[in-house]
């Protein structure tokens, strides 16, 4: 059941070709503005500010992309899918679906500031781990919130206004393994941090888990 | 909870906290001196928080497990108190920070994670703000409530004692650990502790019985 509700995400995603070009665009645009509001053709930036800088186009970008999760969609559409899969079903293949999403955004976003503000990280390896981990935490947060959010009133800001205060412990940490990454410091430096990430994201994806059920009812 | 006599016993605790607080002999610490009253004060606002904000989640978790009004009310309530305690915390710990570190905001962890424990429970009220429909308010208030309370958890606990931090307490400072908080301040912040957390039981008590007839009179 998980595997065919995935499918179906992607290949739904596939056909709208302009909800993808309005992601990457988004992305583009996050970045291009980075670029020229610090004036990069002339002044460079240090690694603190190109970590934090990376982390908010990520954050925004992320956020806004998955909350079309459950925001955006038709409500016939969704009682259809419940009368067929169970909760558990449909919040497991969201979370999935969402992870391979915001991955796909972080590694777009490592090209793009790679092409235009430079890429100052050392230790390349820890850093993709960290991506990986970031994402599967962001979108079992966030496929949660997007949930809630879409039964209120202004999902979109109710969307942000959620899922910020509950997204930065996962940044904290991100961040402070993103400084490792770019002192190419010894990976056994980062293992609590990787650790306790892990951890974030195994208490963030149980609770989606256990409490979604209670939330698509209505 | 008909009873009255912890009403009374909060009242008293709280009349001795502040009269043998201020008066008291109090331990003479590098850097805090006097400033080490405020344990009595800010120190149990934070634990009030946590308690509250935790009756709080409880009452969230036995609403989704049986869905009754009443628990949905307490379980606002808790929050509404809760960070009624959190706000005193923040400005006390500023009005000593002022003193003590020269600046009311130092940006320390402690303080940061403190801010972000209230953007939490600021981010439920504005959700309840924006769901008509009162069941389906309760149930996905509560949602969030067990979520946002899970992921506070790392932010308050885990995180400040990974950093350095100059709160009291952190990276030698002298401040709330079991070697030098003297028996003297002990005899005062215990039933300091115990006084504040009582008022907030009281406050949240009269808040629900409030909101309980409110809304028998509306119905």
């Amino acid at each position: 059941m998980i595997v065919a509700l995935l499918k179906k995400e992607i290949t739904l995603e596939l056909r709208k070709k302009s909800v993808i070009a309005g992601i990457g665009l988004y992305l583009f645009s996050l970045t291009f503005i980075c670029y020229i509001t610090f004036a990069l053709r002339q002044n460079s930036i240090n690694a603190a500010t190109w970590s934090a800088l990376f982390w908010l186009v990520i954050l925004f970008s992320v956020v806004n992309s998955l909350a079309k999760s459950f925001i955006g969609e038709k409500k016939g559409l969704a009682i259809y899918y419940y009368s067929l899969a169970s909760p558990q079903a449909i919040i497991l293949s969201k979370i999935i679906y969402n992870t391979l999403l915001a991955l796909l955004l972080s590694l777009a976003g490592l090209l793009l500031f790679t092409l235009l503000i430079g890429n100052p990280i050392q230790d390349l390896r820890l850093f993709i781990v960290t991506l990986i981990f970031t994402s599967i935490g962001f979108s079992s947060s966030l496929s949660l919130i997007s949930g809630i959010a879409s039964k209120a009133n202004n999902s979109n800001i109710l969307m942000a206004v959620l899922s910020f205060p509950v997204l930065i412990s996962i940044l904290l940490m991100a961040i402070r393994i993103t400084k490792n990454a770019l002192d190419g410091i010894d990976l056994a430096a980062s293992y609590d941090e990787l650790l306790n990430l892990l951890a974030i994201n195994c208490i963030a994806t149980a609770l989606a888990y256990l409490l979604f059920p209670y939330i698509w009812r209505s | 909870m008909k009873q009255n006599w912890w009403k009374y016993i909060g009242v008293l605790l709280l009349i001795y906290v502040h009269l043998g607080g201020l008066m008291l002999e109090a331990p003479r610490l590098n850097i805090l001196n006097e400033t080490v009253r405020a344990l009595y004060f800010h120190v149990p606002m934070w634990f009030g928080m946590v308690l509250l904000y935790m009756i709080s989640v409880f009452y969230a978790i036995k609403f989704l497990r049986n869905p009754l009004s009443d628990a949905d009310v307490k379980s606002v309530e808790y929050a509404h108190v809760g960070t009624a305690f959190g706000i005193l915390g923040i400005l006390t710990g500023m009005l000593w920070a002022n003193y003590t570190w020269g600046s009311p905001w130092h940006g320390d962890p402690k303080q940061n994670g403190a801010a972000i424990a209230l953007l939490v429970y600021l981010a439920y009220f504005v959700l309840r703000g924006s769901i008509e429909n009162d069941e389906q308010k309760a149930r996905l208030s509560a949602v969030y409530n067990i979520f946002a309370f899970a992921a506070m958890i790392p932010l308050i606990f885990i995180i400040p004692r990974l950093t350095d931090s100059m709160h009291p307490g952190n990276g030698g400072n002298p401040g709330f650990n079991a070697y030098d908080l003297d028996s003297r301040m002990r005899l005062i912040f215990y039933p300091a502790v115990a006084a504040w957390f009582l008022i907030g039981l009281w406050i949240v008590s009269l808040r629900v019985r409030y909101r309980i007839l409110q809304n028998h009179l509306t119905e």
